[in-house]
């Protein structure tokens, strides 16, 4: 209760109700995930159950067109699926991964930056090192030889059931070093304050030290990185599904579907493409709107031009 | 051998990349139990570095490089990180200059204080909230209870700092190291904190370090004074004597510095020139080219503490004794 009031009498809620770009966002991402969380209840079809598709629905357009059929809003994609429930179930997905893939990465992330800041020295200069290798690889390479390495473990016929782990696995590893930069630079900037030291005279362990009094105030800025790389984690997402690389056809995420209807734009079939593609891009664009915005209110001395 | 502290010729050093650059030079100085010592001198002195030393967390690339120190029989400087963890905040405290920067902004002072007492054997959390509780009553913070919820921004910067001393002395240590407690709060504060800690030490029994250029404050509350100039002790004895009788041409200065309000609108006495760097010690004695004393030997030649005759304090300088006659007018002048 008195968390609450203190909530309710924060500087942080007064900025948020005052920004209008920020109210507007958070309502539409909080829209978009309600419905990605519930869509079994509100999807019109279950786009799983293979029984309840026929192919002889395939390619039907948006239900406002002239050869539209009132059952399916949006049209049917070419396996005669309908499209406004593929694509709930599709971001479901997306949402799923990325924030797996990212509670991935800031795991790995925030438990190195933490320990090379405050190491320093050789410990720091290894650690980091591995982390510019690790970015110099791109995401897709990586995810090209963990799902050879992947499917030669496990054989290509279970890949389809575990996908959604590979790809949180695949994409959580290729982006820690964000997180670990991150929270390495703020661990530099705090470990040498009076308080850390303080912590010391008091008689504190080094662990207690990193990961109670140091970790905590470094929070604001991975809070901020947290809601870019969900947004950057589901572009990813969506672009290795788009190359074949991500969720199989079966099972679409937004960008196995924008993949799937991408062969078939030329014969017409525009919308199996557009719609996935549009909820995407909002998707993507209201997280970092509101990223832009946390990053303002949690560094009020950043100048805002 | 039954002092409390005693440190014995304690050197540190820096290690730099032209060489070691030394910071405190045979410094040497007893405490016993409930007693209190002044270590004054000014900015870049070695005063502060002691106090670490003392506690022996000099941050790199610093390190001790002789000496001992000696506190309840056991050498300080001998022990593994381990065992100074368990006298670090247990047995001996530190206070920090500045309230803002020694609390945590993110914890509660209430977490702050737990913490420190479950570092130090396991203590109950509620037992723990009992102590915590006590000492914050002890440094007379009004309604301690619902304080202890609060974060340190919520206080005012004399409170923060009581909270500080609250914090050193929750689990009853035999000395407290005090490095400038009251430099960034302002002059009414400062009394009452500089009262509040001689009280707290002299109920508890508590040695103190006080650490300070401010002889004013030292004058009030400790019954010893070490004055350090360049790393070494230069002055040393018991407050009395030393504020009615400064010896050495330095801590005669320093006393001289000090605002007295008889002749106001003149100018401050000045001790001329600068501290010297420490990576240019003049040779023989550190002081000689800013004292009005010197003679040939202090060029070549360092001094060591030694009693002067005819008064009760040591003091490091070639020409006490020698010019009694000529060191008088100068105190006149």
């Amino acid at each position: 209760m008195k968390q609450w009031k203190r909530f309710k009498e924060s500087y942080f809620l007064y900025s948020f109700k005052h920004d209008r770009v920020a109210i507007t966002s958070f309502v539409v991402l909080l829209i978009l995930i309600l419905i990605s969380i519930f869509a079994p209840l509100i999807a019109p079809y279950n786009t799983y159950d293979t029984s309840s598709i026929d192919i002889m629905d395939a390619e039907i357009p948006p239900s406002w067109m002239e050869e539209g059929n009132p059952d399916f809003i949006l049209g049917t994609d070419i396996q005669g699926r309908d499209l406004l429930s593929t694509m709930l179930f599709g971001m479901r997905l997306s949402v799923m991964i990325g924030c797996g893939a990212v509670f991935l990465q800031a795991i790995i992330g925030i438990f190195i930056g933490l320990i090379s800041g405050y190491m320093g020295g050789r410990v720091d200069s290894f650690l980091m090192r591995i982390a510019d290798v690790q970015l110099s690889f791109s995401t897709l390479m990586v995810a090209i030889m963990i799902s050879a390495i992947f499917q030669v473990a496990f054989g290509v016929g279970r890949y389809e059931e575990l996908a959604v782990p590979l790809l949180v696995l695949i994409i959580g590893l290729a982006e820690w070093p964000q997180y670990a930069r991150t929270v390495r630079a703020s661990v530099l900037g705090e470990k040498n304050k009076e308080y850390v030291e303080a912590a010391r005279v008091i008689g504190l362990s080094s662990r207690r030290i990193r990961w109670r009094h140091i970790l905590p105030n470094t929070m604001s800025p991975v809070l901020v990185i947290s809601t870019i790389q969900v947004a950057n984690a589901v572009m990813s997402e969506a672009a290795l599904s788009f190359l074949g690389l991500g969720m199989p056809v079966t099972k679409p995420s937004l960008g196995s579907l924008i993949n799937s209807g991408f062969e078939y734009i030329f014969s017409g079939s525009w919308w199996i493409t557009l719609f996935p593609g549009i909820l995407l891009v909002v998707f993507v664009l209201v997280i970092n709107l509101l990223g832009d915005w946390l990053r303002d209110v949690l560094n009020p001395k950043l100048y805002k031009g | 051998m039954n002092h409390l502290l005693e440190v014995q010729d304690l050197e540190v050093k820096f290690a730099l990349r032209m060489g070691d650059l030394t910071a405190i030079n045979g410094v040497s100085f007893t405490l016993d139990r409930s007693e209190r010592l002044g270590l004054v001198g000014e900015s870049g002195a070695g005063k502060s570095v002691t106090g670490f030393a003392i506690i022996n967390l000099i941050s790199k690339p610093g390190y001790i490089s002789g000496g001992r120190v000696i506190f309840e029989g056991r050498d300080l400087t001998k022990l593994t990180d381990e065992g100074m963890r368990h006298i670090r905040g247990n047995l001996i405290s530190m206070i920090f200059q500045d309230p803002m920067m020694t609390l945590n902004p993110v914890l509660t002072i209430g977490t702050q204080m737990v913490e420190t007492l479950q570092a130090h054997g396991g203590i109950p959390r509620k037992d723990a909230e009992e102590i915590a509780l006590d000492k914050l009553r002890k440094v007379h913070i009004p309604s301690p209870e619902k304080r202890l919820r609060q974060y340190p921004h919520e206080f005012s910067g004399g409170m923060r700092q009581r909270i500080v001393i609250a914090i050193a002395l929750l689990t009853d240590p035999a000395l407290v190291i005090a490095d400038e407690p009251t430099t960034a709060l302002d002059v009414t504060i400062q009394a009452e904190i500089m009262d509040l800690l001689l009280e707290l030490c002299e109920s508890e029994g508590t040695g103190l370090i006080l650490i300070t250029h401010d002889l004013a404050v030292v004058s009030q509350v400790t019954q010893k004074i070490a004055v350090m100039y360049a790393g070494k002790i230069v002055e040393t004895g018991r407050t009395e004597d030393i504020i009615d009788n400064p010896l050495h041409p330095y801590t005669r200065g320093l006393i001289h510095a000090l605002p007295n309000g008889r002749n106001p609108g003149t100018r401050l006495y000045q001790i001329p020139g600068m501290m010297p760097s420490l990576i240019n010690i003049p040779p023989g004695c550190s002081f000689h080219p800013r004292c009005t004393i010197s003679g040939d030997i202090c060029r070549y030649e360092s001094p060591s503490l030694r009693e002067i005759p005819g008064y009760r304090t040591m003091a490091a300088c070639h020409m006490l004794g020698l010019q009694k006659e000529q060191t008088e007018k100068d105190t006149a002048s």
